[in-house]
This record gives C-alpha cells, structure tokens and sequence, in this order.
C-alpha cells in the first residue's frame, strides 16, 4: 500500500468509526515510523555512494597511471624501432599487449562504478523528495486536526455552544442579522443626518424669505391648478 | 525563516489588518501541543461564527474556513450536494472545498513567502466565499 493511501487511510477511517476522531493516531505513529526508516535507509545509502565513490576515484588512479604507462612503453617501442632492434621492440609490444588488456579491464570497472553512482545518487534524490512530500503531508494532516481543535474552543467562545451542536445555516442567518443591523443603522443615522442638514436649509430659506413660511396643502394644490388652466382652451 | 517564525509574523500582521472591503481582522495564535501544530485563528469583523484559519507548513499556508457538518447534511441530497461542490470549485474564486472527518470545509493555499497583504485578500476572499456558500448550499442542509 503506498503511503498516500495509507495517510488517506489515516484522515478518514478514524472519522467514520469513532465519529468525532479525525485523525488516526495509531495510523499517523505508523507513518512517522515508516517516515524514520526511509530516512534511515537514506542514510545508509549515502554512506554506500561514499564509499563506491571513493572505490571510483581509486580505479580511476589506475587507469591514468596505466594510460601514462601505455604512452611511455608506446615511446619506447618507436625508439626501439628506429633504431632497428626488432627484438626489443617486439618485446616491447608484448608488454603494451598486456597493459591495453589490464587498461581495458579496469575502464570498464570504472564504467560499472560510474553507473552505480549515478543511480544511487538518483534513488536518494527521489528518496529525499519523498521523505520530504511525507513529512508534509503528516504536518498538513496535523495542523488541520489541530484547526478543528481550535474551532471548538472559538465556537464555544462565541456562541456559546460547541460545534457539534452549531449549525452553519444558523450560524449565517445570526451573521446575516448582524449586518442587517448594521446597515440599518447605518441607514438610520445617514436618514438623521438628512433630515438635520435639510431642516436647518428649510429654516434659512424662509429666514430670508426665499420660500413661504406657511407653505399649506391649500396653497399648493392653488398652485397647480394654476398651473393646469393653460391647458383648458386646447382641451374644449 | 521557520514555519514558526513566519507563522508569527502573520499574526502580528493580521491583527488589526483591514480588507479592501473594510472588513477588520483579529488574529490570535493558539498554541498546540508541538509548535508544528500552531494554528492563527482570525476572526473576520461581524462573521464571529466563521472564523479562517490559518496554518504555515513547509510548503505552504494553508487558510480553512469550516461550513457544515456531515450530521447537517439532508442524507437524500448528499449525492447532488457533492456533485454541486465539485462542480462550483473551479468557478469559486481562489478557494476549493475539503473534507475532514465529519466537517466539510473550504480553503485557500498561498506559497510560503506571500506577504501579508496577499494573506489578507486570501481570507477576505475565503471569508465572502464561506458565506456565500452557506447560503447556496442551504438547500442541502437540514434547517
């Protein structure tokens, strides 16, 4: 079982059994166990990458001290040959023979080294990152239990009750209430404030005469009588 | 900076912080039982029953707002209640629903080196889209 489906297993198997567990802790010391023997294992394959590379880096010492061997032994064989001794130069090649055969040997050990240090480097790259996404992945599933607790201790705080018994429709009509209140009364003191500045206008209008004092429904609807008679002779 | 440190910082940034909308934060951390567990709890002003949570991990911060439980959930509307959830997280703007135990909820991520401003409009943000949901999903839920 890979470890997603085992920290799904976690999250939500303690919730479905035990009701308000959310997480479970037997399920979650298991993971932060396999999360140390990863992390183990990562150690001791960082020992053996030390180790096979320092094994690399020595047949790496042979094969340059046999490439120089070769070119020395090479140098002699041509000097042997100017200066006519076949024998020697034969003898010669017989030796470079053997170091082009040792020198094939030990590349190709070093080729088999190479490729070790490379795939080892690759699965502790991986390792790490998936050590890494684990350790993550448990932090989130803990902190977020951790968020219900909290909530428990905010919502007795401020409804007096605890969660189990707070209902979110409610919850949002009592928030929906309160900012209906607020506009109200905002509403309110704005409608006040408009009534203030409009009387104290009225008041200065009529102070300086510019409208009537004693405005009355009388002389408004004389006014818009008035103000329909043009319309009469078009009428008749 | 550490989990701990930045997780600090947001709540003496939070703290007093006020949206673009004009909604005023508080902020307080509550303390779990390893300082990993530490959690901010921000009250948005007026919405005292829908508080944001908000958690800084190794990858993330993470800001969850709980909606409903599962015990408030009309058991002949789950199945469409569940399909509407799935199918509004994409036009949801900037949060997606969860599930945790028996709570469902409703949550935001930011990369671990979002300033605070950033913060304040995810939670601003979570905390518009708790309401909103609430209210849409009413239907599904038991009065």
């Amino acid at each position: 079982m890979g470890f997603f489906s085992k920290l799904f297993t976690a999250v939500r198997g303690a919730a479905s059994e035990a009701g308000d567990a959310l997480i479970d802790p037997q399920a979650i010391r298991i993971l932060e166990q396999e999360i140390r023997d990863s992390k183990q294992s990562l150690d001791q394959a960082k020992e053996n990458l030390t180790k096979v590379i320092a094994q690399q880096m020595a047949v790496e010492r042979d094969v340059k001290r046999l490439q120089k061997t070769l070119s020395e032994y090479e140098g002699y064989a041509i000097q042997a040959l100017d200066k006519g001794d076949e024998a020697l130069a034969t003898e010669i090649a017989d030796k470079i023979a053997d170091i082009e055969n040792e020198l094939e040997a030990q590349q190709s050990v070093l080729n088999g080294f190479k490729n070790s240090v490379s795939n080892l480097k690759h699965t502790i790259n991986d390792t790490e990152r998936s050590v890494k996404s684990m350790e993550r992945e448990i932090n989130v599933v803990k902190t977020t239990a951790k968020v219900n607790e909290a909530k428990e201790v905010a919502a007795a705080q401020f409804s007096g009750t605890t969660s189990s018994l707070r209902n979110a429709a409610e919850s949002l009509e009592r928030v929906k209430k309160r900012q209906q209140e607020r506009t109200d009364r905002m509403n309110a003191a704005l409608q006040m404030q408009r009534e203030e500045a409009g009387d104290g206008l009225q008041d200065k209008l009529k102070e300086a005469g510019i409208i009537s004092a004693n405005a009355s429904s009388n002389s408004v609807l004389e006014r818009l009588k008035q103000r329909r008679q043009p319309k009469d002779p078009i009428s008749q | 900076m550490t989990n701990q440190e930045k997780l600090a910082e947001l709540q003496v940034g939070l703290d007093g912080a006020v949206s673009e909308l004009g909604l005023e934060f508080k902020a307080e951390l509550i303390k779990g039982n390893d300082v990993n567990e530490n959690v901010i709890q921000v009250i948005v002003d007026e919405r005292e029953e829908f508080p944001v949570y908000v958690t800084v991990d190794s990858g993330q911060i993470l800001c969850v707002s709980h909606l409903w439980t599962e015990q408030e959930v009309k058991p002949e509307k789950r199945t469409e209640m569940l399909d509407a959830m799935l199918t509004i997280s994409i036009p949801m703007p900037l949060s997606a629903f969860s599930k945790l135990g028996n709570q469902y909820l409703i949550f935001g991520a930011l990369g671990k080196r979002a300033p605070v401003n950033e913060v304040i409009e995810e939670i601003a943000t979570l905390s518009e889209n708790t309401l909103t949901a609430v209210e849409e999903f009413a239907t599904y839920l038991k009065s």
